[in-house]
């Protein structure tokens, strides 16, 4: 079984975000940059098939910050290939240009299945997993929790929302959407991932082409003012409870 | 890999990272150990059980059941060990340490861990925010990145202190008794990392090495005689670790610092601060460490205190289950055992006739709070730092020194 | 070509999704600039009768038995044959398991500019998107000729796309559906014998501040003595404190409940997209920042366990227990 996961750096939330000179885009200068949570559940449910039914894993993401601890990371839980693509993207990445990039090394690795997370939160230009599966002219589904391999075969579990799921049968080659891992996220060790940088190697590849056409035109980025603010009631747990009672009997509900 | 291989790799690590690790196979299998162990009789292989497991190359069972993360290191078994094993440093934390290689690691811990090791605190939160507490607070306090001048103490705050609400006032209210007494102080700020005892204890030995040399380089930028310690954990980690990784600076806990300067602070406890507290000795302050006199002297220095000791105090304190990763592991420590460390602890200072609950360790303060709140009548009972009380001594009704 | 608005009308087992009608309303707005009419496009089988409350000019009804459930191959077959030779200015998606599905493959297929995480499109021709979790909002021109929009929820009320008056329908082709690389196995039903929480009027909904599994009995009792019932965001979900079909979120319910309480919930954007229809949010939450507190209607600034079980006692005072 050969997969490949496509992991995305996306900037750290936990840093106060600013705008920049221009108006139009994210202020890079001191936000850093973070795995996409979805991409990480991505990397554990490609080892996950991995160790079931065994096979080679390769992550591939772009030269941003980070981007060796995330490809380090990876294969300290078990990826065997680490691919960096090296680009100018001073100018931003769109995922229309990152899903071309990718497209041209994904053909030679010839895979079986191409996982990614179903979204990033900077996702402004739709998401890079069904855009790359459009490139690579695989079918794509989205939300899935749950991947079974047989004969060549895939059977995937697509959640809607309500708690329904579907399982749909996918034709293979195919990238898929990942919602959830089937088991979250495995720890590893800080020593465990210094032992493999020793070890392991990163292959760098170039963007052949850098093509974001089809990312729409960002006039301008602005921070949402919050326009209106509860009413916050006050007092102890007696006043506020008491308080409380009074606004569920205004709403019929006591 | 073959279990005999898993434990003879397992005793080189416990030779190789504790002092006196070797005494591991002097282990009588008395069981004190287990025994007195708080969650002992939840964790399937308490101390003994896991040694008879290595011994009997069943260790690899051990590793099987995730019941280890009960222990809290809290230093009770090390501290009646017969054979004067280090247990809680070299057997406990090794074998977390193998549980996590093996990735057997409940999901709460793990976010801890990999906080600390992208922000450099457990919480998550934002490195470039670690100074925020000190906004407004006035005469402005020194940070080394900024002011750059050399000073007499280092103060050393730590994760809780900086960025949990609750324990930023334990923060403040050190200010307040630093600047009474005229220390020459200042804090790291931003360039602070966690000092990563609870992480290497929680058996990330690799996290703890890489949080000391961050650390080790912040102070190496900087001029002082000395640092002291908000946090017991971190005076362990500066006092008994860092000098192994070639980090050693003179330290102290700021209760044994504050009780340097107790003629000096007397005069300044002017205000009555008429309570009967009891006094809950940190594992990492008293039986880690061998300090129990200082904080107490303190206490007994404020006017109006009755001082009350708990059935379980100095070395056979009882801990407050935050230790050794147990901070982050509420939701599963909960799960296995419905009850806390904190609740059994709160009920003693109730039983002993305390109104106030005196602590030393910016772990304690929420945890104790959040016992306080679910033990049936500790509503009134409140829960205060030495370093608050103390000022509250200091102050008068308007809040001024 | 022409400047018509199109909206891809998402419905599951016979069910039209909100985000359908919060799409009709936007595309009402975009469409009073681009001066085209208001088209509802309906894949399925045997699904004329889903458009009768359509807030649409015309709906374009796309019948074929390969439609009957949501097939992301079958549907951008479809959609490609439409929007290639209808060329409409405007093709709306929602961000969902659906719409996601469909509207990035056809960016590339069609290579039409896509915006995504589209919150309004307004009268003047602009498109406003949340992005960074909800702190970033970025804006700018529709693509022209035609552009793509995949939409969140929150710009409009789902009332704004509906209407009393049915919309003509005029049903097309459909281009072969054949070999399709994605086949329907089955659905998987959620937690038998449990609540609609979409029908229910008060809610009382737990986040991660509730912190284990035997505290959530503490929000039981209230919601008991309220006559509602206990849901949660994603977090709680995820340790499995409480069944999936109690998730109130993006992947999980939109509830229009009279009250919704929460209890230690921050308020992330997947969560809020999903309560806003609410009559009125009760948020109680330690953080005085937290983002729940800008779109509740009452917020309380307390330790949650502070304030239950006092709350649960009056509550069941005032009822007369």
């Amino acid at each position: 079984m050969n997969i490949v996961v496509l992991a995305k750096l996306v900037p750290d939330l936990v840093e106060e975000l600013t705008i920049d000179a221009s108006g139009a885009a994210l202020d890079m200068t001191f936000a850093r940059l973070i795995i996409n949570e979805l991409d990480d559940h991505a990397i554990e449910q490609s080892i996950l098939l991995k160790e079931r039914s065994g096979g080679q894993v390769t992550v591939i993401t772009l030269d941003l910050e980070g981007a060796d601890d995330v490809l380090f990371t990876a294969a300290a839980k078990g990826a065997d290939r680490l691919i960096k693509i090296k680009g100018d993207f001073a100018g931003g990445v769109s995922n229309h240009a990152l899903a071309r990039a990718c497209a041209t090394i994904v053909k030679e690795l010839q895979p079986d299945l191409v996982l990614t997370g179903v979204q990033a939160h900077n996702d402004i230009d739709g998401s890079a997993g069904p855009l790359l599966a459009e490139c690579l002219g695989m079918p794509y589904v989205g939300y899935v929790h749950g991947i079974a391999i047989s004969d060549g075969k895939s059977k995937v579990l697509k959640e809607y929302p309500g708690g329904l799921v579907a399982e749909l049968d996918v034709v293979l080659p195919a990238v898929l959407g990942v919602q959830a891992s089937e088991q979250p996220p495995r720890y590893v060790a800080v020593s465990k991932v210094r032992q493999v940088m020793k070890t392991s190697k990163i292959e760098e590849r170039s963007a052949s082409e850098w093509d974001a056409n089809g990312a729409p035109i960002i006039g301008r980025m602005f921070q949402p003012e919050a326009s209106t603010h509860a009413t916050m009631i006050t007092g102890n747990a007696d006043d506020v409870a008491t308080k409380l009672v009074g606004i569920f009997k205004e709403f019929g509900v006591l | 890999m073959s279990t005999e291989v898993v434990e003879q790799s397992f005793y080189e690590k416990v030779l190789e990272a504790t002092p006196r690790g070797e005494r591991l196979r002097l282990c009588l299998e008395c069981g004190n150990c287990s025994g007195i162990c708080p969650f002992g009789y939840l964790m399937v292989y308490p101390p003994s059980r896991l040694i008879a497991a290595l011994r009997a190359d069943r260790f690899e069972k051990a590793l099987s059941t995730d019941a280890i993360w009960m222990c809290v290191s809290c230093y009770a078994c090390t501290a009646v060990c017969p054979s004067q094993i280090p247990l809680t440093p070299g057997l406990m934390a090794r074998t977390k340490e193998e549980l996590l290689l093996a990735g057997n690691v409940p999901s709460e811990l793990q976010n801890a861990l990999a906080n600390s090791q992208r922000y450099g605190n457990p919480l998550g939160e934002s490195p470039r925010k670690r100074a925020d507490w000190t906004n407004g607070i006035s005469p402005e306090i020194k940070i080394l990145g900024k002011t750059k001048q050399p000073v007499d103490i280092l103060w050393f705050v730590g994760d809780y202190p900086s960025y949990h609400p609750r324990v930023q006032s334990t923060a403040k209210a050190l200010v307040k008794i630093l600047n009474a007494l005229g220390v020459n102080f200042a804090i790291l700020g931003p360039e602070e990392s966690s000092d990563g005892d609870s992480q290497r204890m929680a058996g990330e030995r690799g996290l703890f090495e890489m949080l000391a040399d961050k650390n080790g380089k912040a102070f190496s930028k900087y001029q002082f005689n000395e640092i002291i310690t908000t946090d017991p954990h971190a005076y362990n980690a500066l006092k008994n670790e860092y000098p192994r990784l070639g980090i050693s600076y003179p330290v102290r806990h700021y209760t044994t610092f504050l009780a340097g300067y107790l003629d000096q602070i007397k005069p300044l406890l002017k205000s009555e601060v008429k309570a009967k507290i009891t006094y809950h000795d940190p594992c990492y302050l008293g039986r880690a460490n061998g300090i129990f006199e200082e904080p107490r002297a303190l206490l007994e220095a404020i006017p109006g205190v009755e001082l009350l000791e708990m059935t379980h105090n100095h070395t056979n304190s009882l801990c407050c289950g935050g230790g050794g990763g147990g901070m982050w592991l509420d939701g599963f420590q909960w799960e296995k055992a419905h009850t806390r460390l904190s609740e059994w602890r709160v009920r003693e200072a109730l039983s002993v006739g305390a109104n106030v609950l005196a602590v030393a360790c910016p772990y304690e303060t929420p945890r104790f709070e959040d016992a306080a709140k679910t033990v049936q009548g500790a509503a009134q009972l409140k829960v205060r730092d030495i370093a608050e009380l103390l000022v509250e001594a200091m102050e008068n009704e308007r809040g001024e020194i | 070509m022409s400047q018509d608005i199109y909206v891809v009308i998402e419905h599951l087992r016979e069910q039209v999704a909100d985000i359908s009608y919060v799409m009709l309303a936007a595309a009402r707005e975009s469409a009073q600039n681009t001066g085209g009419k208001v088209v509802a496009v309906l894949l399925g089988h045997n699904a004329k009768g889903l458009a009768g409350n359509f807030a649409a000019d015309q709906v374009l009804y796309l019948d074929h038995s390969a439609l009957a459930d949501f097939n992301p191959d079958a549907y951008q077959k479809a959609l490609t044959d439409l929007i290639g030779k209808n060329q409409p200015r405007t093709v709306l998606f929602g961000s969902t398991s659906i719409g996601a599905d469909l509207a990035s493959v056809l960016s590339i297929r069609l290579n039409l500019p896509l915006v995504n995480s589209c919150r309004s499109l307004s009268k003047d021709g602009k498109f406003v998107s949340q992005i960074c979790g909800g702190k970033i909002m970025a804006e700018g021109e529709l693509p022209a000729p035609t552009a793509l929009v995949a939409m969140i929820p929150g710009g409009y009320k789902v009332e704004q796309g509906q209407s009393k008056q049915s919309p003509p329908v005029t049903q097309v082709d459909v281009p072969v559906l054949e070999s399709l690389r994605v086949t329907l196995a089955k659905y998987i039903e959620p937690a038998a014998g449990d609540v609609d929480i979409a029908k229910e009027q008060i809610l009382v909904s737990v986040g991660r501040g509730i912190q284990n599994k035997d505290n959530i009995a503490l929000a039981e009792d209230l919601a008991k003595a309220l006559g509602g019932v206990v849901t949660a965001s994603r977090p709680v979900i995820d340790q499995g404190w409480l069944v999936a079909s109690r998730l109130v979120g993006k992947s999980g319910k939109h509830v229009k409940p009279k009250i919704y309480l929460t209890l230690g919930i921050s308020g992330a954007p997947e969560h809020v997209e999903a309560i806003t229809d609410s009559e009125a949010i009760i948020a109680i939450n330690t953080d005085p920042k937290a983002p729940i507190f800008d779109i509740a209607k009452y917020g309380v600034e307390m330790d949650m366990f502070d304030l239950i079980e006092v709350l649960t006692e009056k509550v069941k005072e005032a009822k007369g227990r």
